[in-house]
């Protein structure tokens, strides 16, 4: 559509469909906007499932809720919310052709995606730990009362509190209860286990663009990779900024467990 | 004077077998597709044939009741996910939008060919769980038969359709930018050919309601392969929720089928009536209206699975309201054929069968929108005899009228028109003869994916399958003089038909690049004036 072709010689990097760099940028950024609609209409579904769910079985949600940790999430936000703000100081080095700067941000945001993904792992062997994985395929088992000893009633106890609380929610038997909070793990693994297969793959974008960036491929005339790349981490951290008080946070029980 | 083949174009450009597996040219990767769904539709087509032999006679006699599931499951599951979503769009699609807006290629030439090879990743797992035993939940999937209950490899095929899913994913990614940042100079969106905005609509269901089936069959694998609770109720889950999910993809995603073939026809009525498209910019945004009413009705399929009458009565309204702009195409492509100059070629046949029969396939829809009336028709023949309307009806046919109409373009040759009307007739009728008897079956009780049944209804079972047999000849044949034409066709010329459209502009078959130089636009699309010699095509 431009004719800046005519004009500028031409960059290594335009592709030849494209007649300008101006609109492989425009082309590329817009594309990458598109794939993130499609990101956000499959997280939708997950998410629509999950909150369906929440009012059907409010109580043993709420129970779920509560038996896991705000402290670490909340840790786990702060380092997420870092790496987005390294992962825009690369496109920025990146945009002003300062190539030390981008390796250095795209490392840092890199370390940073793994700190939260061991945080993650921890938070899930705390989880093997409590009997609360779902399902008796992987780990010691799901106890139909939502811990790992016949005595440990603990989020059993905390849905029937709330109940209580609730006149308007139906009465359910223990066993139904148990299954209900089986449920919320279902999604809490599947919510959070795809968020972090997401992260796995931004940490490969982000190595093969530290080899390049390493390589001196972007400046202020072709910085496009970087920028979607920074587009998608951004995208993966606003789902878990969507995750965390959906899972953690909201109707939390004021006690604990 | 006699047209030459161009001494230079995109099918010589680059010899082995390399150049093909590792192209990036939108036109050779249309070429791949070409081949692997036709190989697809073959293989559906032979279950769709089973089923029909099968059910030749009322007691079940040829196949166990175990196989039959897996031949209709299968069928089903070839058919959509790999021949009637890619066939229009990954084909014809890819092979014209770049054209058709005046580029070089579509805007990420790599990603379009991920998409062919993950469609081919896809098709590998669906192959692969068929000959390792079959599949019988049906191409639905409906949990918790095939979460909890099913011995068979339920995950694999559910692996294959979400691979598939990811490349119809990137098809419509890519049509979708390089509509909108790709378009040769002059090229505004009211001169866009409607093959384009139809495309463009059904690339919108694509990348908006794919991402939901996916998630929808990660979560049955996830119930399936580690019994946690989603959808089983006897994990405390919710059936109707998978039936929610499922359908508000694969309710869209029937318009992901039938929005390209609506593209084709309205290419087609024009340039054989020699006029106008009748209203240009009804039946543009009619695409753009059918995909965002495609999103708010998918529950019309549950009107019996318990819903409440409050919310069914709703999506009974809205699905109402989908055959308005689907009736505004039917009535527009007949006002443009009205007074024309009418020629009968291949095309146009295959063309007036879609309209007749997408009215029929479109009007019986209404049928089962009606709350009443679904409840006695609901999972009957009637429901497989309007959708085959919709989808070999309508959908095949428009395929098949855009493959001869732009068979010369692609290829450089002319199909021999003779045994190509002949194939267009036979298919025609065999079509009809097929499906009609399934309506009054349907109509009269007989329920669908049922192995044996009353012999009162084998009167019309045998018609059907008589038909089917009919139905065949008459899509084996087009693959004959297909393969014939490229070697003793006449060469076509760049214009055989005196159409209009930037891909009639460039030569036959294009360049390797599209043009040899780039187009400026400067008139709108259609302009098939009044008064111009009517050509005459042999």
């Amino acid at each position: 559509m431009s004719t800046s072709q005519a004009t500028t010689t031409e960059h290594p990097a335009l592709a030849h469909q494209f007649d300008s760099m101006e609109q492989q940028q425009d082309a590329s950024t817009f594309g990458m906007w598109v794939f993130l609609l499609t990101e956000i209409m499959m997280f939708g579904g997950l998410f629509t499932a999950y909150l369906i769910y929440r009012i059907k079985y409010y109580p043993a949600f709420v129970a779920g809720s509560t038996s896991i940790s705000v402290s670490w999430g909340f840790a786990n936000t702060l380092v997420l919310i870092g790496s987005s703000f390294t992962m825009a100081m690369a496109v920025w080095a990146a945009q002003k052709g300062k190539r030390n700067a981008q390796v250095w941000f795209l490392i840092g945001t890199m370390v940073l995606g793994a700190v939260f993904l061991g945080v993650k792992a921890k938070e899930y062997y705390d989880k093997f730990d409590e009997c609360h994985i779902p399902g008796h395929v992987i780990g010691k088992g799901f106890n139909s009362w939502g811990g790992c000893s016949a005595t440990d009633k603990s989020l059993g106890n905390i849905a029937e509190e709330i109940r209580h609380g609730n006149p308007s929610t139906p009465e359910v038997s223990a066993e139904q209860t148990a299954k209900q909070t089986e449920i919320f793990f279902s999604f809490y693994f599947a919510m959070t286990g795809l968020h972090a297969f997401h992260m796995l793959i931004g940490m490969g974008l982000l190595s093969w663009l530290t080899l390049r960036a390493k390589r001196g491929d972007f400046g202020p005339a072709y910085y496009t990779p970087v920028e979607l790349g920074g587009l998608y981490w951004h995208f993966v951290d606003i789902v878990w900024i969507f995750l965390f008080p959906l899972l953690y946070l909201i109707s939390r029980h004021q006690h604990g467990v | 004077m006699k047209p030459v083949m161009p001494e230079r174009h995109y099918l010589n450009d680059n010899y082995g077998i390399r150049s093909w597996l590792f192209t990036k040219d939108h036109k050779r990767i249309a070429i791949l597709y070409l081949f692997s769904v036709t190989f697809f539709f073959l293989i559906g087509g032979v279950f769709a044939s089973l089923i029909r032999l099968h059910l030749l006679t009322p007691n079940g006699e040829l196949f166990e009741a175990d196989t039959y599931n897996k031949l209709f499951t299968m069928h089903g599951v070839n058919m959509v996910f790999f021949f009637l979503i890619p066939s229009v769009p990954a084909v014809l699609g890819n092979f014209l939008m770049p054209i058709m807006v005046g580029t070089k290629d579509l805007a990420f030439p790599k990603i379009n060919l991920l998409s062919w090879y993950l469609y081919m990743a896809g098709g590998t797992f669906s192959m692969a769980a068929m000959v390792s035993g079959g599949v019988d939940s049906g191409w639905t999937f409906y949990a918790p038969l095939s979460s909890g209950y099913l011995k068979t490899h339920v995950i694999m095929l559910a692996v294959g359709v979400i691979i598939a899913g990811f490349s119809s994913i990137f098809t419509g990614l890519n049509f979708i930018v390089t509509v909108h940042r790709m378009r040769a100079p002059g090229m505004t969106w009211g001169r866009l050919p409607l093959f384009v905005w139809s495309n463009y609509a059904a690339s919108l269901i694509m990348i908006l309601g794919t991402p939901v089936i996916a998630i929808t069959l990660i979560l049955l694998a996830l119930e399936r392969g580690f019994h946690i609770g989603i959808f089983d109720p006897k994990l405390g889950g919710d059936p109707v929720l998978f039936q929610h999910m499922f359908w508000f993809y694969s309710h869209p995603a029937v318009y992901i089928m039938i929005l390209p073939g609506m593209g084709v026809i309205s290419e087609i009525v024009p340039c054989f009536s020699r006029k106008r498209i009748f209203g240009y910019s009804f039946v543009a945004f009619s695409s753009i209206a059918i995909a965002v009413f495609g999103f708010v009705v998918w529950a019309h399929h549950m009107f019996v699975a318990g819903i409440s009458v409050y919310s069914a009565l709703v999506f009974s309204l809205l699905s109402y309201a989908v055959a308005i702009p689907s009736a505004v195409k039917v009535f527009n492509w007949t006002a443009t054929m009205y007074k024309g100059s009418i020629e009968m070629s291949t095309p146009m046949l295959y063309a007036m069968a879609f309209i007749g029969l997408f009215t029929i396939g479109g009007l019986t829809g209404l049928f089962l929108a009606a709350l009443g009336l679904d409840v006695h028709i609901h999972d009957t023949y009637f429901v497989i005899a309007h959708f085959h309307y919709v989808m070999v009806g309508g959908m095949v046919t428009a395929y098949l009228g855009g493959l001869h109409f732009w068979w010369p373009k692609m290829t450089g040759k002319m199909y021999p028109e003779p045994p190509a009307k002949l194939a267009a007739l036979i298919t025609f009728i065999g079509f009809n003869l097929t499906f009609f008897p399934q309506f009054i079956l349907g109509y009269m009780g007989m329920p669908r994916r049922y192995w044996a049944y009353p012999p009162e209804f084998q009167v019309l079972n045998v018609l059907s399958s008589a038909g089917a047999s009919i139905l065949a000849v008459g899509f084996i044949l087009p693959l004959l003089y297909f393969a014939w034409s490229l070697k003793y066709g006449e060469v076509a010329g760049d214009n055989p038909w005196h159409a209009t459209g930037l891909e009639w502009e460039t030569s036959s078959p294009p360049p390797t690049h599209n043009f040899h130089h780039m187009p400026i636009v400067t008139k709108e699309p259609y302009a098939y004036g009044e008064g111009e010699e009517v050509p005459v095509v042999h």
